[in-house]
């Protein structure tokens, strides 16, 4: 019990002398994190909570007994949700203070975001709004402009939407061929093209649209009303899922919008299009988190009712691994995003400190930490789809059926890995980043490769670690090192040519995403060790244990699919026998361990970290 | 006009209730909290005084430890003025009516709410003892109360096959049911405001509690269903004449 107590006193000291430094992105793969230095959602305070749990109320009285009417697209229906969810200041966590906001940290807009994630059609009609709609006035307008928008906007008076997709330009968005002229009298630009997959575009009353100026080579960003005219649109997408969310097609023609409504400078559209991404892609992890704890809810809840040759489905051996699986990857993704996302926060003060405005400081640290945004996006969006599907197999035929929750949770989840930029996308980024950063100098990865391709010249040493989780995060640590060694090697035999070699650039950046997420799911759980003892996290301990058991497993298998596509025939040999000394196998009971963390849930009837 | 709204801390409905292993307590690993519903529609309908523009002001009590701070945090976040807690465990009803009632002795309320009864303990009774304390009527299952002037009330309470409408005059002890008003979200101001609200910690009353819990038993489990085949109508009669049910 002592023991405990000066763990804690430890950890407020160390936490105030570290918060002094914040990381750079990507540097975990080449530093030791301690636990103390990363936030774990436990932490949040209670009035964090209660607004999360105020957010719950919202969806259980205004939106989960009115599926049905959201998603068949009721006339007036979303707005009016919209507005409600502005009347309880949903809409203005992010906003600062000065602009009818509330001025919330990063972490509690992500917390929020999470709580909405399992709203499905609405959870994307929040997400367009709140943040590809509103941010890019909140960090990129002038006074002017965030006076006008952002206190209608975070009221949800006005409603927003983000127009950067067209026809031929999706993932390639800096190929849009949409226009803007400055008309005769130098007062307006006429904007004329053509958007798609406009998400809130049925109802939106202000557009942020791309577009170029002139011939220019790279967009400019421009805030505009619908009331300017000169706008018409399609009817409104008929898509898998979120159903109940506009998708419109837009079409601008020669629509009439003041030159003070400019967003930054001309031909600055591009850099705001991906640092808003940037944002958006982190939020949309946090809105995963949220829908996949809905989907284990139910399924626990299913499998505890539903009697198969005389028992409860709940207690079988197959259900008890699906749903122990669920919660391992959920909770596992979970400790991840919070991470970066108190990353980017400290970031962001560390910047203020040193003089910055706080927009300029947001946008940076969000820059700063994109590697970690582009992880999240991928890994958030792939663990719900992997908890939906799953779901679906809890339920058996009833989760075909269209009368249960799980059709629709299935469906719904399915963009995530489409929007925000597509996970394919999102992992050529990182990984093409961090290699950016190396040849800047900026992370010192090819001085670290080198030194990990020394080590394969020695032999292996043998140090058995010992202590709660030490098997576990020296473990981790190796797979850094098989990242480096696969991610250098393919940098110094391929050069550039690697950004070519998008299948191994995949593979790879599967490999840097599961050792980020292994971390910080060891480090989530050696840190609650601190704060609540052992004997209380049993469950955390099991899941991060057999979440870096896999881990190890998929980094062994990304990184043999990896140096046998690219590596010349005479490194492969030592190649793979490195990856196999830095992905030894834990030595573990996964059974077991899946059955307690099931069982803790079954017992509760719903998922409990 | 000052109202004290009363409310518990008490499990959220859907928690599954267990004890320690010796039947003595409330095992309360994992379980979450909130407002006793039945006392938010006290704090419902009292804000929805204010919002009708009469002058008042709303003070939230809970008698119980720091654990219950929260709670008293949430109801501010609604939209109560200022909090106090007596700092004492609520040991039984009648001790906590007395505890009340000794707060509330001499603040000149004009209005007393608490919800119909606790969804943990379901006793009903704390209301009562409290007007029985004060000397004040009691209005009890109240669906709908509205002022008639700063000395009368009219409110509709639920009885047997219908309703009753009574009128009494202030300050008065009601106990709210469904229909008096609905429960509100906290907005994200309110929750942010809540931290500036006064929230008061005032030593209880010397009181001896009435009574001690001895222990707590879970229901009988459920027997299993025995199913009879439609020939077997000798067998059913039988069975049930052996448990003594006809």
């Amino acid at each position: 019990m002592n023991e405990c107590a000066s763990e804690q006193t430890n950890y407020s000291i160390m936490s105030t002398i570290e918060k002094k430094q914040a990381i750079k992105g990507g540097e975990f793969l080449l530093r030791e994190t301690a636990a103390r230095e990363v936030f774990i959602p436990e932490e949040f305070g209670e009035e964090q909570r209660m607004m999360a749990e105020a957010t719950k109320d919202f969806i259980d009285s205004e939106i989960t007994p009115n599926v049905e009417r959201m998603d068949s697209m009721e006339p007036g229906f979303m707005p009016a949700l919209l507005e409600k969810a502005g009347e309880l200041g949903l809409l203005a966590v992010g906003v600062p203070e000065e602009y009818g906001g509330l001025g919330m940290s990063f972490n509690t807009s992500m917390l929020i975001t999470e709580v909405i994630g399992g709203t499905g059609s609405f959870s994307t009609t929040y997400g367009a709004h709140t943040g590809i709609g509103t941010l890019p006035i909140q960090y990129y307008g002038n006074e002017a402009q965030k006076a006008k928008y952002l206190p209608k906007l975070a009221s949800g008076e006005w409603k927003a939407a983000y127009c950067l997709t067209e026809p031929d330009a999706g993932s390639d968005a800096n190929a849009g061929k949409t226009k803007a002229v400055l008309n005769e009298a130098g007062t307006h630009y006429l904007i004329t093209g053509q958007k798609m997959w406009i998400s809130n575009g049925g109802f939106a009353d202000v557009f942020i649209v791309f577009a170029k100026i002139d011939d220019d080579k790279n967009h400019s960003a421009f805030i505009v009303e619908r009331s300017f005219g000169g706008i018409s649109m399609n009817d409104e997408e008929k898509k898998m899922g979120i159903k109940g969310s506009s998708t419109r097609q837009i079409f601008f023609n020669e629509c009439p919008v003041p030159v003070e409504n400019l967003l930054s400078e001309r031909g600055n559209g591009f850099k705001i299009a991906v640092n808003i991404l940037n944002v958006g892609r982190i939020k949309l992890a946090a809105g995963c988190i949220g829908g996949s704890k809905v989907v284990i809810d139910n399924a626990v809840n299913y499998a505890n009712e539903r009697q198969q040759f005389g028992t409860a489905i709940a207690n079988f051996g197959a259900i008890k691994q699906k749903l122990a699986e669920m919660a391992i990857r959920t909770f596992a993704t979970e400790s991840a995003s919070y991470r970066a996302g108190q990353d980017i926060e400290d970031k962001i003060e560390d910047l203020k400190a040193n003089g910055l405005p706080k927009n300029q400081a947001v946008l940076k640290a969000l820059e700063q930490f994109a590697i970690e945004c582009a992880m999240m996006k991928c890994h958030g969006s792939e663990v719900l789809d992997y908890v939906t599907d799953e779901g679906v197999q809890v339920y058996g035929g009833m989760g075909y059926s269209a009368e249960a929750p799980m059709e629709r949770a299935y469906r719904d989840a399915r963009i995530t890995r489409i929007y925000e930029g597509t996970n394919e996308i999102n992992r050529m980024l990182l990984v093409g980043m961090l290699l950016k950063r190396a040849m800047k100098g900026e992370l010192a990865l090819f001085d670290a490769a080198k030194a990990v391709a020394g080590e394969l010249m020695s032999l292996p040493t043998h140090e058995e670690a010992s202590g709660l989780l030490a098997q576990e995060k020296a473990a981790v640590n190796k797979l850094k090192k098989a990242v480096l060694m696969v991610l250098g090697k393919a940098a110094q035999d391929l050069g550039q040519q690697l950004q070519q070699e998008q299948e191994v650039m995949m593979a790879i950046a599967d490999m840097i995403i599961e050792v980020y997420v292994a971390e910080s799911v060891l480090l989530r759980a050696e840190k609650l060790v601190a704060l609540r003892g052992e004997e209380n996290c049993q469950e955390q301990i099991a899941m991060a244990r057999v979440y870096t058991y896999e881990a190890i497993e998929r980094v062994g298998a990304f990184g043999r699919e990896a140096i046998l596509s690219f590596a010349a025939e005479e490194d492969r040999k030592m190649l793979l026998l490195g990856l196999k000394r830095f992905t030894k196998p834990l030595m573990l009971n996964p059974k077991a361990l899946r059955r307690q963390v099931a069982d803790a849930m079954i017992a509760q009837n719903r998922y409990i970290f | 006009m000052k109202i004290l709204v009363c409310v518990s801390h008490v499990p959220d409905t859907t928690t599954k209730i267990q004890f320690e292993s010796d039947g003595s307590a409330l095992n309360k690993t994992g379980v979450t909290f909130v407002i006793n519903p039945y006392d938010e529609f006290g704090l419902s309908r009292a804000i929805g005084f204010k919002e009708e523009g009469k002058s008042v002001n709303i003070t939230v009590l809970c008698v119980g430890g720091p654990e219950v701070e929260p709670t008293l945090r949430k109801a501010l976040a609604i939209g109560a003025d200022d909090a106090v807690r007596i700092n004492t465990q609520a040991n039984d009803p009648a001790y906590v009516a007395a505890q009340i009632a000794s707060y509330a002795e001499g603040k000149e309320f004009d209005l007393i709410f608490t919800g119909k009864e606790s969804i943990d303990y379901n006793g009903s009774t704390v209301p009562g003892m409290l007007a029985e304390h004060l000397l004040w009527p009691f209005v009890s299952f109240a669906t709908k109360m509205d002022l008639q002037d700063e000395e009368r009330a009219v409110l509709h309470r639920e009885v047997d096959g219908g309703e009753e409408v009574v009128e009494t005059s202030l300050p008065v002890v009601v106990s709210c049911q469904k229909g008096i008003a609905e429960w509100r979200i906290p907005n994200m101001r309110g929750i942010m405001a809540a931290r500036k609200k006064p929230l008061a910690v005032v030593s209880p009353a010397e009181i001896t509690p009435y009574f001690q819990t001895v222990r707590y038993n879970y229901p009988p489990p459920k027997g299993e269903c025995v199913y009879f085949e439609p020939d077997q109508a000798g067998k059913l009669i039988e069975t049930l004449a052996q448990k003594g049910l006809i």
